[in-house]
């Protein structure tokens, strides 16, 4: 397949995910939504690594993989703690981090 | 049958996503996920990157969704029911027509972008590739761009996940109790949509 199909997929797969982050209110599915784009872009990446046939993208991709899941492992820190002192799970009406 | 192959993990790939998106339960929406990543990897391979898809299916699929599926177990599934909420700023029908219409338009955008600009190497298969223990994409190959031109990010990235790790640590960990004032404040944030 050309480059061009991969990076196709990868655009659809990045929009998807943006659409989740502005729909959802629920910071789990959030999050989810924010390792589509992730995904998306890694995408992209591969693809481009595989256009010039030189690594830089793949140990770009290797970074954004260890970015997202510094990200998940917070994220869902945040969401513990939130859950632990029982206030509500939903974006819209979580307005300040103040512990 | 590289096209078949293409065609079939594509379909996975963004069916998963539209599933992560458009299911109500995030339990469900994080094993549409998994499908999604797993589908990805069939795609890594295909690009010829061997090691990015193994840590994909490995660390991506296995390590980071296991946490997922365990928090979403534990704080169960938030509130994405039906039910309206006419306190927020804009109601449900209306943040899911913003988020489409903002999708709609960066996938537009995005296409154009990629695809309009008739490149001639976007059109083709990618460089040359030769199979082999040292080639592009294995193992050895990664292993050895990581340890000598790209050695500082690779030390960055571990330092970063550290601090995330004990970041996460103190988020999550134990509270000591809730004052009167958090608990009052608690229910009124929890009082305000009903």
């Amino acid at each position: 397949m050309t480059i061009g199909a991969y990076l196709a997929v990868s655009a659809i797969v990045f929009a998807l995910g943006v659409a989740g982050v502005i729909a959802k209110r629920n910071p789990l599915v959030v999050l989810l939504c924010l390792e589509l784009m992730l995904n998306g872009a890694n995408l992209a990446l591969i693809a481009f690594s595989r256009m010039w046939g030189n690594g830089d993208g793949q140990i770009f991709a290797l970074v954004v993989m260890a970015i997202a899941a510094c990200e998940v492992a917070i994220g869902l820190g945040l969401i513990v703690a939130i859950y632990r002192r029982q206030l509500p799970i939903d974006v819209d009406r979580l307005k300040e981090l103040k512990g | 049958m590289s096209t078949f192959v293409f065609v079939l993990a594509a379909i996975g790939a963004v069916g998963g996503a539209t599933a992560v998106v458009a299911l109500r339960d995030p339990f469900y929406s994080v094993l549409a996920l998994v499908v999604h990543l797993l589908s990805l990897a069939v795609l890594f391979l295909l690009l010829r990157a061997e090691l990015v898809a193994a840590v994909q299916v490995v660390v991506y699929a296995g390590a980071v969704m296991v946490l997922y599926v365990f928090v979403v177990a534990y704080v169960g599934d938030g509130e994405e029911t039906l039910r309206e909420r006419f306190s927020s700023s804009l109601s449900q029908p209306a943040l899911r027509g913003l988020g489409a219409a903002v999708g709609v338009a960066l996938l537009t955008e995005l296409l154009i972008a990629l695809l309009g600009a008739g490149l001639k190497m976007v059109e083709g298969e990618g460089a040359p590739y030769h199979p082999g223990p040292r080639t592009f994409g294995t193992p050895a190959f990664i292993g050895k761009l990581l340890l000598t031109r790209f050695l500082i990010p690779f030390e960055v990235a571990s330092f970063l996940l550290l601090v995330a790790a004990v970041g996460a640590v103190l988020l999550a960990g134990r509270e000591r109790e809730r004052t009167v004032e958090e608990a009052e404040r608690a229910r009124e944030l929890a009082g305000v949509g009903r």
